[in-house]
């Protein structure tokens, strides 16, 4: 059984969404507690094969028995198992979220959920861990669809939403799939390891650069860089709370991997690559503040959340263009980062909401006293986003600096300090709100969310100052030696 | 014309992005998204042809790969058309209901009752 | 990693242990009040045992979790570190007794928040105070920055929360400056720990180093309040008064005045600040703010403002001195924090007092309170006396080593602004202390309040006193202080 590890990790999911809406029909519990002990075991396999990609190398599995570059291989290594774990990890913790505000719904109805969840997870999964650049295109479209879905959850403002979503995703994919197109033509394979084997040599320059510039423009996408950002505030502003705390979390990161995957891996150092850099870096560096900027002038919270995004996916995307060793870390560090804060303060956006029907941020109005463990989550992340210590978020912008000074790249350096402080000024004024002014009514009685919402809230809380204490593990234990021999 | 199946993919690809940017209409956008989808297929089955060799079907003709068209990408394509078509079904359930809810599917219309 | 000597780390960890207690005891109002005098005590004793042992040059230093790039959260108590430390947990003791009068008699809500966070600033400052790196220290920094916060914010008002805003929007955005000063550190010199008499020399070319001097002393000045950095400190006073004295007095202007001094003699040197040219920069800026502090001073109503703007120019002596950078300078300048230290406490206790029995904030409204509240106008006067350097007190002590530091380093021209602020001192409190005592109607009556109030504040009046006439009794203040500066001037010249 151990040695099937690599496609356990996505089947293990994928076959749970589709037994759990069968159990959905007898029982919504079950299919909840199925679901559950299924991304619990999920998660487990992923630390399991993380752990001996790191100990003994990149795991390499041949799906179904034929040899790579001819049959589809699953590669564990640093990079792919570190993301599945941190995929997984956060499926887990979103799927617990989603109890009660499934508890309305009918049986089946949550069961879909779930299935929806599962089936997403998978996709994801099957994304990092996948050696097979067309494989990867369908994991892609697997997840996207299961997030469409799930996104048009949240009423029908969402559903319109998530059709413009669709339309945007579809394109995105289409230019990935172009891109491989062109990559197969001039390399003949789709392997990866073997991609980047057949690049280093003669592959014909013009046909190569045109490929690379239909997969970054499909991911970019993906990952909504600005300006290609259009798609997320609408769609991560209506979802379902549980649904977005995992998107937020997953997709656009593993965008930023696969991203990470062709830039560093795939493509040989010199040449084109360099190029895609200093653009992607330039125009993450307007993403962080036109970001924040934008962050500013909302009134719902979760609207502000979703253009956060944009500013925070704008550091990881500006680390990956740096791209050296330290702003690589940043990079990988920030990944972890921001899923782990963002998804946090969405979940307390859904806990408010859940107790005092508001998303708007003037309706937080002595939130400080009615949740006032909720609130306090939100504090912890609102630090980690701003990047204070002693907070996750205040490392990964440590090393992303540090790799911008090791560059010269003084004016990125000028761009993440702009824009933690914006950071600072959207996020307090939440805290304001919560904590200084009074509740209306006055004598709102203290009402925690449900412990179902509450303790992945805390958990992730608590993940937050967990990644500040131990960066140091994570960075020299994980993420160094998922980063050796890359980098520019 | 040495390549003209380049220029058809080129042209389909042009035609599905427009109408997805430009038409006003959902379903109309969601057809134009059919016809990105289709172009990125034909490319794939134009890099797959070869002059003069047969459907990759080994029935008594010679053994040499040359004589056949590259099997692999049309392989890649059915499983692109399975995604495409699911891409569809999700995309039509998300218009009914849609529709349902709004009445409509032109977006002007659409975006001015979202707004009420 | 062997931790090794836990005593600088229980020092950081017991206040902000009584903040966690001080929550959780809820509306218990005494047994939380217990918990921050107990912490207070406790974090006073352990850093207490250590002052033999760095008297005598060694370094008690706790290492904990690795951090980043080379750097651990080590906390190591050297005699600077230390002085500070003594000074913050010494005056938390006092202000602890203090507060709970205070607060009781104000009826002040949202007690608990309040003591909890007053805990954890001073733990931030005890770590800032002992932290051994640069990594270390910037961690301790934001937390002060962040937990002040609350307190600045703590009566709700609009006008509290507008000095919130302000506060924050100094503070991070000096932090921010701050974080990139300490990276282009930390990649010139990776993991370099403080060393007397700085580690950057050579690493870089002057306009870099210059860059990076620049965004240090921008970043730390901001809570030091050099102006034009000042602005939140007056508006910060909205704050209740023992948040102004120990906090605005002490912890988070003393920590912006420490970082100063810490990255001029332990990151830079001496020497190095010579070479670039910076010494007389940062001496020139410093002068320049005593003067205008004090002409500010002078044109304050408000008792606490008038403080506020008192302590920004008391603040930049200490800033001069590391400007000037002799070895007497440097002295002056290190134990003119201790000496500050107590004398503005005494006053802001003084203004406390007075508010609590009056509820008078502005000057014109003393008149005749000397006869009424008799100690708490006689500490006034003579943390007032202290403040303008008279002789046979504190502030008599730090001025003359400036004085004599100013010489030695062949700026002597400064001795006239010490001269000059000396007599503007002179002018902003002679008059209150003139009125209170001579002016106005009524007979000397005795109406302190609690002596949870007036005790404390009589203690740091007398200790004002006791440190002018024997600098180095008690806790050795004045033997810290010549300790540290020797080893700056001894390391750079290695």
């Amino acid at each position: 059984m151990t040695r099937h590890l690599p496609i356990l990790i996505v089947v293990l999911p994928l076959a749970g969404a589709v037994v759990v809406p069968v159990a959905g029909l007898l029982s919504g519990r079950l299919a909840r507690g199925l679901s559950l002990g299924l991304l619990l075991f999920t998660h487990l396999f992923a630390l399991g094969a993380l752990r001996v990609a790191l100990q003994a190398g990149p795991w390499r599995y041949e799906l179904g028995g034929w040899a790579p570059p001819w049959g589809i291989e699953y590669v564990i290594d640093g990079l792919g198992g570190g993301m599945a774990v941190l995929i997984s990890f956060m499926g887990l913790l979103t799927g617990v979220y989603a109890g009660p505000s499934l508890r309305q719904r009918s049986g089946l109805q949550a069961a879909v959920f779930h299935a929806l969840h599962l089936l997403l997870t998978a996709g994801l999964l099957g994304i990092v861990v996948t050696g097979d650049a067309f494989n990867l295109y369908v994991f892609l479209e697997i997840s996207a669809l299961a997030a469409y879905a799930l996104l048009s959850g949240g009423g029908d403002r969402a559903a319109v939403a998530a059709f413009r979503y669709l339309l945007v995703g579809t394109i995105a994919a289409s230019f990935y799939l172009l891109g491989i197109g062109y990559l197969y033509a001039a390399t003949g394979t789709l392997n990866m390891a073997d991609l980047a084997a057949r690049l280093g040599g003669s592959a014909p320059p013009a046909i190569v650069a045109t490929a690379v510039a239909l997969v970054v423009v499909g991911l970019a996408i993906k990952t909504a860089l600005f300006p290609l950002h259009g798609w997320l505030p609408d769609a991560y502003a209506y979802a379902p709370t549980p649904a977005v705390s995992f998107i937020s979390a997953s997709m656009s990161k593993v965008g930023v991997y696969v991203l990470l995957r062709f830039l560093f891996f795939i493509l040989p150092a010199e040449g084109v690559a360099d190029r895609v850099l200093d653009l992607l870096s330039l125009t993450a560096a307007i993403a962080v503040v036109a970001g924040s900027v934008m962050a500013l002038a909302q009134s719902d919270l979760r609207r502000m959340l979703a253009y956060s995004s944009i500013g925070q996916m704008g550091y990881i995307v500006m680390g990956l263009g740096l791209g050296n060793a330290a702003a690589l870390v940043g990079a990988l560090l920030h990944v972890v980062n921001h899923a782990v804060m963002k998804s946090c303060l969405f979940m307390v956006s859904g806990n408010v909401q859940h107790r005092a029907g508001t998303w708007a941020i003037a309706g937080y109005a002595g939130m400080g006293r009615r949740l006032p463990l909720t609130m306090a989550a939100f504090v912890v992340a609102s630090l980690s986003m701003i990047g204070l210590p002693p907070t996750g978020g205040f490392f990964s912008k440590w090393y992303l600096v540090l790799g911008a000074l090791e560059r010269g790249a003084w004016p990125y350096v000028l761009a993440i300090v702009t824009s933690s402080l914006l950071t600072a000024v959207y996020m307090f004024r939440v805290i304001e709100v919560a904590y200084l002014r009074p509740a209306k009514p006055e004598d709102a009685p203290r009402a925690e969310a449900p412990p179902a919402m509450l303790a992945p809230t805390l958990v992730l809380a608590l993940g937050v100052v967990a990644l500040a204490v131990f960066n140091q593990s994570l960075v020299e234990g994980v993420l160094r030696p998922a980063l050796a021999g890359v980098g520019r | 014309m040495a390549h003209a199946e380049y220029v058809i993919v080129v042209a389909l690809l042009l035609l599905g992005l427009h109408g997805m940017l430009v038409r006003r209409n959902l379903v109309r956008k969601l057809l134009a998204m059919g016809i990105l989808q289709a172009a990125v297929i034909a490319f794939f089955i134009a890099l797959a042809a070869k002059e003069g060799a047969h459907p990759p079907i080994a029935l008594d003709a010679s053994p040499r790969a040359r004589d056949y068209v590259n099997p692999l990408p049309h392989a890649l394509m059915l499983t692109a058309i399975v995604v495409g078509v699911s891409t569809n079904g999700v995309a039509l359930a998300l218009l009914v209901r849609i529709h349902r809810r709004y009445g409509t599917l032109e977006e002007g219309e659409l975006l001015r009752r979202l707004r009420d | 990693m062997e931790p090794g000597d836990l005593r600088p780390a229980l020092a950081v960890l017991a206040p902000a242990v009584a903040g966690g207690l001080v929550l959780a005891s809820g509306r218990r109002a005494n047994l939380r009040d217990a918990w921050s005098v107990l912490a207070a005590l406790a974090a006073f004793g352990l850093l207490a045992s250590m002052l033999p042992e760095v008297l005598a040059g060694r370094q008690p230093a706790t290492t904990l979790v690795p951090l980043v790039g080379g750097f651990a959260l080590r906390l190591r108590a050297d005699a600077f570190g230390l002085l500070f430390a003594l000074l913050a947990s010494g005056l938390w003791v006092l202000t602890s007794v203090y507060n709970v009068g205070y607060m009781r008699a104000e009826k002040e809500k949202h007690q608990a928040g309040y003591y909890a966070f007053f805990a954890v600033c001073v733990s931030a400052a005890l770590g800032i105070a002992l932290a051994a790196n640069l990594v270390t220290f910037f961690v301790f920094y934001e937390v002060l920055t962040l937990a002040t916060y609350p307190l600045v914010v703590h009566k709700r008002t609009d006008e509290a929360v507008a000095a919130g805003r302000k506060y924050l929007a100094y503070t991070l955005a000096a932090g921010q400056l701050l974080l990139v000063a300490i990276v282009g550190t930390a990649w010139l010199a990776p993991g370099e720990e403080f060393r007397p008499g700085g580690f950057l020399a050579g690493t870089a070319s002057p306009p870099v180093l210059w860059l990076l001097f620049a965004l240090f002393i921008a970043g730390a000045g901001v809570k030091a309040a050099i102006m034009p950095l000042h602005a939140w400190l007056p508006a910060a006073m909205v704050a209740p008064t023992p948040v102004s004295a120990l906090l605005h007095a002490v912890a988070v202007v003393k920590a912006g005045t420490f970082a100063c001094v810490r990255v001029v003699g332990w990151v830079f040197g001496v020497d190095l600040m010579r070479q670039l040219g910076a010494d007389v920069v940062l001496a020139t800026a410093a002068a320049v703010t005593i003067l205008l502090a004090s002409v500010r001073a002078l044109g304050e109503q408000n008792l606490k403002r008038r403080l506020a703007y008192s302590t920004i120019g008391q603040l930049s002596y200490i800033v001069l001195g590391a400007g000037l950078g002799s070895a007497a300078a440097l002295a002056g300048a290190i134990f003119h924090m201790a000496a500050h230290g107590f004398m503005k406490i005494t006053l802001f206790f003084c203004a406390g007092s007075i508010y609590v029995r009056t509820h008078k904030s502005e000057v014109s409204e003393l008149e005749g309170i000397g006869r009424r509240m008799p100690v708490t106008m006689a500490a006034f006067t003579v943390g007032a006396l202290g403040l303008a350097g008279v002789p046979a007190f504190a502030g008599f002590v730090s001025k003359w080593n400036l004085g004599v530091g100013a010489l030695e380093a062949g700026h002597g021209a400064f001795i006239a602004v010490l001269v000059v602020s000396g007599l503007f001192n002179v002018a902003y409190f002679y008059p209150i202390a003139y009125a209170a005592f001579l002016g106005g109607e009524g007979r000397l009556r005795f109406e302190e309040p609690s002596p949870a109030i007036w005790v404390p504040l009589a203690l740091t009046a007398a200790a004002s006193i006791a440190l002018g006439l024997v600098p180095d009794a008690g806790l050795r203040f004045y033997a810290l202080a010549w300790q540290a500066a020797e080893s700056v001037v001894a390391g750079g010249t290695r």
